[in-house]
């Protein structure tokens, strides 16, 4: 009885969800329910990257209910270690996985080779195929965001900013965050700190007080672990966290974080392997589509700042303001975008240039 | 460079020292008896996740230290009785009891990762701390700090003016001679594991309570073998393994501040330079196997039995 009255329910969802002539093709295709996997890199923890995709994890079961069925498996190793995860994923019916991070894009491809009716997402990748779609969102609209708060809060215009690898989704990162920052003070500098890994607590922890004893006042991250946030909150700065909200990290350090929001995207995909409509997609939204945020401000910044990233935020999500939009001087004073012209994606992936007003080298 | 960034340099270089003075102090007491034990990654990983439970219910860094050095001590028993009772192969148990010993802290502390505890807090000297450069670099450090420089004077006594530091070495340099003259060679190798076990322990606990107050998982980021290279480096010596513990930190923060200062120095270079150093002493040492010989425990990781 409650399996027909599922069914009943879920016909009468895409009668009304779907024009007529959809209908037909995709009743065929749609599902009762979706069993949804996830590969984690990291745990689960309280914050960070693999926080965010299990927030979104538990959204969907929250909002799909007995329509949704979701496992994960976490601290997957990248490389042949995932491709055994993954496989195992496909083989045990899972009809969409997700597999959130960047070293899982090979073993993605090949699994998706051998099980082509699974659906794959695979987050901040570039390959793709008919069965698997890439996503990532655009973290340097809030890197923008959060130059800007940078700039109103520091006193010594120093920022220090630790990198985990020089690629262009970290240095992109960086220069969006030095335009916020000079949009405020011209002068301001950003001090950036290599540690050469994703995940150190030790290391970051190290990069952090050395810049903090160069002079900055404001730290901010592109790794992993709170320690950044716990060196800022121990010499009495500020800092600025990334992925999620890390302000239980250093509650008067904390100003805000540059987080990335799944639940939105996650649903909307969901729905679409229900309704039978999936596709694979190169997703690359922001803060238009709610994929980007800033955690809550702190209550250290003045209202007026407040109410100024507020109306920056809307003229991003709206796309009246692109951070990166010319001209832009790189570190050498050479002009690598003119003036009024919004830099393309292409561009963008592609960022392997300081912008003027970042300090250090960049090989 | 000012004044003040050369003092906040040495302040941070000894506190990055720290973890990796107290697990190569007690490695070296290990292999001083023989006994060489490869888990030390694995003993600090296990003495970080205790420490931080202990800390997180108790609110104490008494019983948070004191658990980290207690499940230190355990893991480091059965190491010995699978290395010394059944003569398993050291360095194959040292290596399973890193891997096991990963594997289990990951189990325990799944229910803590991520979550943060209030630091442990520097104990200032007043006045002292106030010396211009070296002030805030020896005398505003933690309880850790001090007591790793206690321990480093103690050990250094004990192996130089000590009878008993004497009998440890004997047990490491012949073990069926110490044997024959009356030492007790099990009793004296399980204590100098146990005391490794401890230290390692407390290591790690120095990471998840004091450095980084925060769990997660394989958080000790390779420090366990960066130890195991410093005793090389130190020659088995308790007062160069100060000097290397220091030197790695230095390196280490050199590398961090030099890309901050702007500094046309390539930071893996200088990342590389414990390593490339480590390589240097030993290859020095092994130039001659005589001067070698003098330096490294006879029996380090070597079986033995009573009556072989």
């Amino acid at each position: 009885m409650k399996k027909v009255m599922k069914k009943l329910a879920l016909a009468l969802s895409i009668g009304i969800g779907l024009n007529a002539s959809l209908m037909s093709s995709s009743a065929i295709a749609a599902e009762d329910s979706v069993k949804v996997g996830f590969v984690y890199v990291s745990p689960t923890g309280e914050a960070g990257w693999t926080y965010t995709h299990d927030e979104a994890r538990l959204y969907l079961e929250e909002k799909f209910g007995d329509k949704v069925e979701t496992s994960f498996v976490e601290s997957v190793a990248e490389g042949a270690d995932a491709q055994r995860v993954i496989t195992q994923m496909a083989k045990s019916g899972h009809d969409l996985i997700f597999t959130t991070s960047f070293g899982y894009m090979n073993p993605t491809i090949k699994v998706a080779k051998r099980f082509p009716k699974v659906k794959f997402e695979h987050a901040t990748g570039y390959k793709r195929a008919k069965n698997v779609g890439t996503y990532f969102d655009r973290i340097y609209e809030a890197r923008y965001l959060t130059g800007v708060i940078a700039g109103h809060m520091s006193k010594t215009d120093t920022i220090g900013y630790i990198g985990a690898f020089p690629i262009p989704e970290v240095v992109r990162g960086i220069n969006a965050f030095t335009l916020g920052l000079q949009s405020v003070k011209p002068d301001a500098k950003v001090k950036v700190v290599w540690v050469n890994s994703w995940f150190d607590p030790g290391k970051e922890r190290e990069a952090a007080d050395s810049l903090i004893d160069q002079g900055a006042d404001v730290i901010t991250q592109h790794t992993d672990s709170p320690a950044p946030l716990q060196a800022a909150e121990a010499a009495g700065i500020y800092a600025i966290g990334y992925h999620s909200d890390m302000s239980e990290y250093g509650k008067t350090a904390h100003l805000t974080a540059a987080v990335h929001n799944w639940k939105a995207f996650y649903a909307k995909r969901v729905q679409q392997v229900l309704d039978g409509t999936w596709q694979s997609e190169d997703i690359w939204r922001g803060m238009d589509a709610d994929m980007t945020q800033l955690a809550p401000l702190s209550s250290a910044i003045p209202d007026d700042v407040k109410a100024k990233i507020k109306a920056l935020s809307a003229q991003i999500a709206e796309g009246k303001l692109h951070p990166f939009t010319g001209p832009l001087i790189d570190q050498q004073g050479k002009e690598v975008l003119a003036k009024g012209v919004v830099m393309d994606d292409n561009a963008l992936r592609k960022m392997d240039y300081y912008l003027a007003g970042v300090e250090g080298k960049l090989k | 460079m000012d004044i003040e960034l050369i003092t906040n340099i040495l302040y941070a270089t000894i506190r990055t020292g720290t973890p990796l003075l107290l697990v190569a102090l007690g490695e070296i007491i290990c292999e001083k008896s023989g006994v060489l034990n490869l888990g030390q990654e694995g003993m600090m990983l296990l003495g970080a996740v205790a420490g931080f439970i202990a800390m997180y219910h108790s609110d104490s860094f008494l019983i948070g230290f004191g658990a980290a050095a207690l499940t230190g001590v355990l893991i480091s028993l059965a190491f010995a009785f699978i290395a010394l009772h059944l003569n398993a192969s050291q360095v194959a148990a040292g290596l399973a009891l890193t891997i096991l010993a990963a594997g289990l802290s990951a189990f325990i502390g799944a229910d803590y990762e991520g979550k943060t505890v209030t630091a442990l807090p520097a104990l200032t000297i007043d006045g002292l701390a106030a010396i211009p450069v070296i002030g805030k670099a020896l005398f505003a450090q933690d309880a850790i700090v001090y007591l790793s420089w206690v321990l480093v004077i103690v050990a250094y006594l004990f192996f130089k003016h000590h009878r008993a530091g004497l009998a440890v070495r004997a047990v490491g340099e012949n073990p069926s001679v110490a044997s024959n003259l009356g030492l007790p060679v099990m009793s004296i190798r399980y204590l100098a594991v146990m005391f490794g076990g401890a230290l390692a322990g407390i290591a790690g606990a120095y990471l998840s309570l004091a450095y980084t107050p925060l769990w997660t998982e394989n958080m000790t980021a390779g420090r366990g073998w960066i130890a195991l290279a410093l005793v090389v480096f130190a020659s088995w010596r308790v007062e160069r393994v100060m000097l290397g513990a220091y030197l790695f930190g230095f390196a280490s923060i050199m590398h961090l501040v030099a890309q901050g200062l702007g500094l046309s120095v390539d930071g893996n270079l200088l990342a590389m330079m414990p390593y490339l150093a480590t390589l240097a002493v030993l290859i020095i040492l092994s130039r001659n196997p005589q001067k070698l010989r003098l330096f490294e425990p006879m029996s380090l990781a070597k079986p033995w039995h009573k009556g072989h």
